[in-house]
């Protein structure tokens, strides 16, 4: 029955076909480092999920936003988890997608012909950050307030344009409720959409072009 | 080894690979569930005797539209809710407290003194005085407060939740 079902949808959508690319690749043999960049890939869709979540009860205005996050921790149930994932899942996924890079730069995997690999793989690590910076701000205490406060500042260093792009980061010469309602449209719109279409060109030429191996002393 | 009856290498990690992913799923994906369904879970009761006004204010035979507010706690703020009563004070002390939410969609009906009827701008349900149905779509009467008197002045019993 199953497998009738199965042949019916296989025929039509190729999943066979899907998986035998995908998953089925040939792969040279290698170590558990190159398993960083799926554990990037699970880590992403673990923050898109539990930041799903989180929207349900968060309001990212001045008035609310804290008051919110209390309920989330106090009043919704397992609100706790939900936050506390979302909350170390970005610590380690900071360091997970740093550790692939890393990895990526010391066995000479960025090189011909996976360079363009490793530049989406550069947007993906500054969205990361960007990520984490613009989530920092959204609980709207103290720590989050004075450390965008210092973040915007330094991007305010740069010379000659650094008054500028500090003005354009907070929405204003301050911080207000503008800054928290760009860091969340960031935060929640523009970068999962620069992420999820660089992960999406990044996977597609990780399958296009095989992975390499790990180098040899001949290398 | 194609005729060992022990599992071999590939079924294993798929084996172990579906087991993982579904105790990953479960962790995130049940608590998910309470996560999203409390604030429908958690209504809070409440109930008081709210003070209308003295007796005298009701005029006899005309139902007169009384306005009063409740607050309450929804999730991280304090919500103040506005209701109505119609106070309908009949021959001697017969008295009768109606709420003015209709009961078909829950808009609010008003006294129209022309026709002598209550009714619905929504979707056209007409009561009469007593909160009886005349037409339209509502499926019951006008709900009623429970009341009390004391000291002239008029109370009705607000429960909710």
């Amino acid at each position: 029955m199953f497998r009738k079902i199965f042949a019916w949808l296989d025929e039509r959508l190729g999943l066979t076909t899907i998986y035998e690319v995908t998953l089925d690749r040939k792969v040279p043999k290698v170590n558990w480092f190159f398993t960083l960049g799926s554990a990037s890939l699970f880590l992403f869709v673990l923050q898109g999920v539990t930041g799903m979540l989180l929207t349900i009860y968060y309001v990212p205005s001045p008035d609310h936003a804290y008051d919110s996050i209390q309920y989330i921790m106090n009043g919704v149930t397992f609100g706790w988890l939900v936050r506390g994932i979302h909350h170390w899942g970005a610590s380690l996924m900071v360091l997970v997608v740093f550790f692939h890079m890393l990895r990526t730069f010391y066995f000479a995997a960025y090189k011909y012909p996976r360079e363009f690999t490793w530049v989406t793989g550069v947007v993906l690590l500054l969205a990361t950050l960007g990520m984490g910076f613009t989530g920092y701000l959204l609980p709207w205490n103290q720590k989050a307030y004075w450390a965008t406060t210092v973040g915007t500042a330094i991007a305010g260093s740069v010379p000659f344009i650094g008054k500028f792009i500090e003005q354009v980061l907070r929405g204003g010469s301050d911080l207000s409720a503008v800054t928290l309602a760009r860091f969340f449209s960031a935060h929640i719109w523009w970068l999962p959409a620069i992420l999820a279409a660089m992960i999406g060109l990044h996977l597609y030429m990780v399958i296009r072009l095989g992975i390499s191996a790990v180098p040899t002393e001949e290398d | 080894m194609p005729d060992s009856p022990h599992m071999n290498r590939r079924e294993f990690v798929t084996v172990v690979t579906v087991a993982v992913g579904t105790a990953i799923g479960a962790v995130v994906g049940l608590p998910a569930i309470g996560y999203i369904l409390t604030p429908a879970v958690k209504v809070q009761e409440s109930e008081a005797w709210v003070p209308i006004g003295p007796l005298a204010n009701f005029p006899v035979g005309v139902p007169t539209l009384i306005s009063f507010v409740r607050s309450k706690v929804n999730g991280w703020e304090k919500t103040a809710n506005s209701y109505g009563v119609f106070v309908i004070r009949g021959e001697g002390d017969q008295i009768k407290t109606l709420s003015n939410v209709c009961t078909h969609l829950s808009c609010r009906v008003n006294w129209d003194d022309a026709s002598q009827q209550f009714k619905c701008p929504c979707h056209d349900a007409a009561f009469d005085i007593n909160g009886g149905i005349i037409h339209g779509p509502q499926p019951r009467p006008l709900d009623e407060y429970e009341f009390k008197i004391e000291e002239g002045n008029l109370l009705i019993h607000f429960v909710e939740g």
